[in-house]
Order: structure tokens, then C-alpha cells, then sequence
């Protein structure tokens, strides 16, 4: 009797599919199985938004059970490199070894807290940067001409048909001191001597927020030419100066897509290994190079995994308490 | 049909030859490429008038209005406002304020903040915008919504923010666009009275745009019909409607029937017309300027014709049919009526009693019959 009532809508189809599915529907197995799928809750809606969930899970969830597991293991020399956390004796649980030595070690050493400290000013800044500079981009392109919108739109993503691998490369190209900038400046005679530009921090700022801009404009762009233009004209109306109208009309309502742009910036960027490690100093202290360093040099894979659940941990605070601050708007917004 | 909500205007400022407009509209066009939106358009309101501006959708009307808000810049022409040329005053800087079709309420902003935002832009001292906003939401009955947000309003309750925004700069000149589009029959028409109520109590200037005549019947002083980027007709309500001085005009407001005919006669104090479509001679008695002979359309207004079932006994403005259609709409009945010609009729006769005879009823032969004041006869 579920069954009959859970039967899926059917669309408009050919005739011969419309009679084939009419066919299998009538089949045993079809509505036995749809009745045993019903009786534990499985209807078709469930099941496709769990399609998704089983996604998460699966590449989410599971490694990050296993990260943590490592994080909470002791260093050794073998394979795994790593002491097992739960020991086996005869079948049955034996013990179960956690080692908080790890994390106690990265609480102590200062090095994972500067690294931390770095990454994170590092970050904020090229996020600032980002936004200082996408937002009058973003801003340029939703009030061009529709036709024009659109070729803009396609070269701001237009860098990800190349590989950011090598887009990076490139920056050395132009950065280093008998690239492309300096050599520029010397035959205009403005400098005398190269400016040392490659391995300092304002390269690290220059590649993330080149490569990161796109992220901020994308976001900021599909708010902007949301907005309600006349609200604007409002604005003016009442007798508010163009720039006034910015301040109090144009930029409180594009705060979601600041947000969204900010953290699309801001949590790749915190992580980032790449360009720190290409364009950044040797010394440089980001935690995506301590990260790779303990793991790689080191071969210390606790440790490794112990700054992994840190960073995460970092990042996830203020995610969710975004998120639990644009839920209450929203629930302000429907009352 | 239609009724005016303000009592009739004795002294017509606007058949004053010397008084001075305050809105001065002068040989003003707009061009979008080479679309015309608004082509050689001329008015003069004047102060405390409500003026309508009435006109099917892309006729200019919204044009003409965004141009006296300065958010468009006439082609050629000139907007005198107050005696100032506004050529090159932006929005912000003009003494105009705005009630937008979609009431532009700021979604992030309360009630009391919108209303408050023209002041704050201004100056205003924040007692001084406490006490005008304060008093402005008692006029339009919000004060217990005032840190509401937008989203959180009623339709009816956004219209009056967007009014109370609009007014609180105590502006000599408010412009409507389609103020009461939004609304639903009901409340349209409470807010009709209360807008008239309101500009009269405050003595501003309104020019209001909308596509609905019976708003504009209702609520203006003088109403400007607009076609195809030009101003057809200016005049009060009754004048548009008794004397339309085009078919346009007369087909656009109200119901009309027209009858195509020759003149036959064309004295000064009258004039006869052969009308084959009616199958007999409609007799005017006012005098029309037209060249004899012409081919003229005499339009008479569905109210204006009375139907019976014996001839009347005159010669003329007579027509016999047959009833096609009777519609009862309860304050009053419509019924077409076919002549010989094929031309189909409509009167529409109040219901006065609540039993009115049903002798007429459909396929029975009847008689229409008019004074001879009612027709009004166009030649274009």
C-alpha cells in the first residue's frame, strides 16, 4: 500500500519508455523492493539527497577519521610509520593507546604557533587585497553592458584554462631579479639596481592574491547584478550623493558576497604550500610548508596529521559561526 | 464608473493665463537610440495639482517622470521646476522626491530608517529627525512598525513606508509612479482617497503616473493622456471624458461607441450626420469645425443612450437592434445590442430597481435612442 502512494510521478515520456517502465513497475521485484526501501524510510527523495551525504562521507568524513586516528598514534620506523591506536589480543580489544604527546609537543613548540600566526596574517592580508581590488572589478562588470558582461566574466576565469602550477612559475619569470619588471625598470633608468622582489613575502602576496582573485570576484559579481538598481536611484532621489549611496545601500547589500568571496580567499589561502614555496623565502613560516616539511622531511606522520586537525579546527570555528550568524538573519528574514 | 474624490475645483488655476507653473515641462524629447520615448512633449502643472499622467505601457509616461526625477536627461527641451532650469541638476540635488513602483524600500534598513534616510542625507538634526519621522508614520498609521523590516510589511503597509519616505522631506514636488499598482481592488481604492486626503493636507504638488483610468479619474485635477511619446490631451477628468477630443482618447477612457458618418449639416449651433453604420442621422446640437462633407465619427458613451422597447418619437439620434447580450452586473446592466449594419452597441442602464422588469431580454427587437447633447463628434 506504500508503495502505491511513494509510485513516482511520471513525466511526460515516449510512448514506448512510458510502456517499458509501465512494465517493470508491475514487475515483482520492482515493487517488493520499493516496498522493503519505503519501510526503512528510503524514498526517492531521500535517496538522491543522500547520493551527496555518501559523497561527504566517503571522501570527507573517512579520511579525516583516519587523519585524526594518525594524529593521536605514536612516530615509528616502519610501515605504517605509525603505532596502532587500538591493539588486538586474541580477538578481543586489548587496549587502546592514545598518545597526546603530539599535540602537546605543537602547543609547546613555538615554531607550529608562529607558522599558524604567519599563515593566518598572511592570508588576511591577501584577502583584504583581494577584496580592495576585486570588489571595483566585480563592481565594473555587473554594471557593464550585457554584452560586454560576459566576455569580462570569461577573462576573469579565463587563467584557470592553465594550469596554476604553472601560472605561479610564471610570476617567477616576471618577479626575479632579471625578470621581466626589473628589467623594465632598468631601461627606463628608474632603478639602478634590480629590486629584490622573488623570495620575499611580497612575492607570497603577490601569487595568492593573483591567483585568488577570481574567487572573490565571482561571488562579489552574482550579487551585484542582483541588486535592485532603483534602490539606487531611491537613494539619490532622497538626496544622497553617489558615494553615500555606496557606503549605506550598495555595500551593506553586497555584505553576503564580501563574506562568501572573503572565505572562498581566505581558507585555501591559510593552507596554502605552493606559492610560499616557489615564490616565498626559504624561511618562510606558513603552516602549509610546516605541514609539508614534518610530513615529508621529518616522515613524523602523527605530527603531520596533528597540524592537519589543528588547521581544520582553525578554519572550522569561524565557519560555523558565519554560518550560524547568515542562518539567524535568515530566520529573521522569514519571520 | 469612475468617481472624483475631490469636490469640484472652482478656480482652475491652469485657465489662468497669467499664473506660473511649477512644473514647466518645455519642448522636451527623449531618445533612447533611435527609439522616441518622449517626442516634443510641453505641459505646465502647477502648484497643489495632482496630475495625472495616463497612458498604456511604452507610452512615455514613466520616461517623462524619470526625467523630472532627473534620472534621464531630455534629448532637447528643457524642465523648469519652481522657475530653475534642471538641465544638469542630478536626482540628489533636486527639490523632488520619488514613490517608486516598487516602493526601493532598503531591505537592510527598518521602517524608521528608510523613512529617516532623506533627512539623515541632509543634515537634519537627529531630534528634529526623530520628531518628522515619528510624525510622518502617525500619518500613515505605521508607528507600530516602525523597526519592521520591509520584508516583514503587508503590501498595503510597504506603499505607505514608500510614501512616508517620499514625503518626510516635505518635498514641493512628489512624483507616483503607478502608486497603487501593486495594491488589490479593495485597497486600491481606500488608498486612492487617503492619497487625495493627504496632498490636500499637506499642499504638495504630486504628478502621478499610471496606466489606470479610473485612478486617474479618481484622483487628479487634471489628467494628461499620453500616446506613443506625445501628450494627446490635457484636461480635467470630466473634460477628458465628456469632451475627448480624439477617438484615442475616447476609446482609451471609459467605453464608447462610435459611429463613422458624413456631415450632411454644419451650422454654427448644430450639425447633422448621415451615419450608414447607424442607419439613420445623428443630430449634434453644438457646432463642429470641420470641412462640410467630411467624414466625421460621432462617439456617445454607453451611459448616455437609453433603451426601450416602443420608438421614441424623434427623427433622429434613433436606432433600432436587436439584443445580443445582457450582462447583469449588479449595480447595473450592459447590453449590446446589433443594429442592421452588423454594429454592435453597448449601453449600460443602472439597475435603480431591485426588480427591474426583465421585458428586455435577448433577441427582442429595441430601440436606442440619445439627447442630443451626448454625442461629441471627432474627426481624428
Amino acid at each position: 500500500m506504500n508503495a502505491r502512494a511513494e509510485a513516482p510521478r511520471r513525466h511526460r515520456q515516449s510512448a514506448g519508455v512510458q510502456l517499458i517502465l509501465d512494465f517493470l513497475q508491475r514487475l515483482p521485484p520492482y515493487r517488493w523492493t520499493q516496498a522493503r526501501l519505503v519501510r526503512w524510510g528510503l524514498t526517492g527523495r531521500t535517496l538522491v539527497t543522500a547520493v551527496p551525504y555518501f559523497w561527504l562521507l566517503l571522501f570527507f568524513l573517512v579520511p579525516f577519521i583516519i587523519v585524526l586516528k594518525i594524529s593521536f598514534a605514536e612516530a615509528r620506523i616502519g610501515i605504517p610509520p605509525y603505532s596502532p591506536l587500538l591493539n588486538w589480543v586474541d580477538g578481543s580489544l586489548a587496549q587502546i593507546r592514545l598518545n597526546f604527546a603530539t599535540f602537546q609537543n605543537m602547543i609547546q613548540d613555538s615554531l607550529y604557533w608562529k607558522a599558524y600566526l604567519n599563515s593566518i596574517k598572511v592570508a588576511a592580508v591577501s584577502t583584504l587585497f583581494c577584496l580592495l581590488i576585486g570588489y571595483p572589478m566585480a563592481y565594473a562588470i555587473a554594471r557593464a553592458q550585457s554584452t560586454w558582461r560576459h566576455i569580462l566574466l570569461m577573462m576573469v576565469i579565463l587563467p584557470f584554462w592553465t594550469s596554476f602550477l604553472l601560472r605561479v612559475y610564471a610570476w617567477i619569470g616576471i618577479l626575479k631579479n632579471n625578470g621581466l619588471i626589473n628589467n623594465f625598470l632598468m631601461w627606463t633608468g628608474l632603478i639602478e639596481q634590480p629590486i629584490v622582489m622573488l623570495q620575499t613575502d611580497f612575492a607570497i602576496y603577490v601569487g595568492i592574491v593573483y591567483s585568488y582573485l577570481p574567487f572573490m570576484i565571482l561571488p562579489l559579481y552574482s550579487n551585484l547584478e542582483k541588486m535592485d538598481l532603483t534602490l539606487l536611484e531611491a537613494a539619490a532621489d532622497l538626496g544622497a550623493k553617489p558615494f553615500k549611496t555606496f557606503l549605506t545601500i550598495t555595500l551593506p547589500l553586497s555584505m553576503p558576497g564580501i563574506v562568501a568571496g572573503s572565505m572562498l580567499v581566505f581558507i585555501p589561502a591559510v593552507g596554502e604550500f605552493v606559492i610560499p614555496e616557489l615564490l616565498g623565502p626559504s624561511d618562510s613560516l606558513m603552516i602549509g610548508k610546516v605541514l609539508w616539511q614534518v610530513f615529508f622531511t621529518k616522515r613524523d606522520w602523527p605530527a603531520a596529521c596533528a597540524v592537519a586537525i589543528a588547521l581544520l579546527l582553525l578554519l572550522v570555528i569561524p565557519i560555523v559561526m558565519l554560518q550560524r550568524a547568515q542562518a539567524a538573519e535568515a530566520r529573521g528574514a522569514h519571520r | 464608473m469612475a468617481t472624483n474624490a475631490r469636490p469640484q475645483q472652482q478656480l482652475a488655476v491652469w485657465n489662468d493665463p497669467q499664473a506660473v507653473p511649477y512644473v514647466h515641462i518645455d519642448r522636451v524629447t527623449k531618445k533612447f537610440g533611435d527609439f522616441v520615448a518622449v517626442n516634443n512633449v510641453s505641459l505646465k502643472i502647477y502648484k497643489k495639482e495632482l496630475f495625472c499622467l495616463l497612458g498604456g505601457s511604452g507610452c512615455g509616461k514613466t520616461t517623462l517622470l524619470r526625467m523630472l526625477a532627473g534620472f534621464e536627461e531630455p534629448t532637447s527641451g528643457k524642465i523648469f521646476i519652481d522657475g530653475v532650469d534642471m538641465t544638469n541638476i542630478p536626482p540628489y540635488e533636486r527639490p523632488v522626491n520619488m514613490m517608486f513602483q516598487s516602493y526601493a524600500l532598503f531591505p537592510h534598513m527598518t521602517v524608521e530608517q528608510n523613512v529617516a534616510f532623506g533627512l539623515k542625507q541632509d543634515g537634519v538634526a537627529k531630534h528634529e529627525i526623530r520628531t518628522r519621522v515619528d510624525d510622518m508614520l502617525k500619518l500613515v498609521r505605521l508607528q507600530q512598525f516602525a523597526q519592521r523590516k520591509p520584508h516583514q510589511l503587508s503590501g498595503g503597509q510597504r506603499q505607505r513606508v514608500a510614501l512616508a519616505r517620499s514625503l518626510v522631506k516635505r518635498p514641493k514636488l512628489l512624483l507616483l509612479d503607478e502608486p497603487l499598482g501593486a495594491l488589490d481592488k479593495k485597497l486600491r481604492e481606500h488608498t486612492q482617497f487617503e492619497l487625495v486626503n493627504l496632498q490636500e493636507q499637506l499642499g504638495v504638488t504630486f504628478v502621478v503616473v499610471t496606466h489606470d483610468q479610473e485612478e486617474a479619474m479618481t484622483l487628479s485635477t487634471r489628467i494628461g493622456v499620453m500616446n506613443a511619446g506625445e501628450i494627446i490631451q490635457v484636461g480635467t477628468p470630466k473634460d477628458i471624458y465628456e469632451y475627448p477630443n480624439s477617438k484615442f482618447v475616447a476609446e482609451f477612457i471609459g467605453n464608447v461607441n462610435m459611429f463613422e458618418g458624413r456631415l450632411i449639416e454644419d451650422e454654427p449651433d448644430h450639425v447633422r450626420i448621415d451615419s450608414a453604420e447607424l442607419g439613420g442621422t445623428i443630430f449634434v446640437d453644438h457646432g463642429v469645425s470641420s470641412a462640410p462633407d467630411a467624414v466625421v465619427a460621432a462617439a456617445i458613451r454607453p451611459e448616455k443612450i437609453i433603451i426601450s422597447l416602443e420608438r421614441p418619437e424623434q427623427a433622429d439620434n434613433v436606432a433600432q437592434g436587436i439584443v445580443k447580450e445582457i450582462a447583469y452586473l449588479g449595480d447595473m446592466s450592459v447590453y449590446l445590442v446589433q443594429l442592421a449594419s452588423g454594429k454592435v452597441v453597448r449601453i449600460t442602464q443602472p439597475n435603480t430597481y431591485r426588480h427591474a422588469e426583465a421585458s428586455i431580454t435577448w433577441d427582442q427587437t429595441v430601440y436606442l435612442s440619445w439627447h442630443a447633447s451626448s454625442p461629441v463628434v471627432l474627426s481624428e
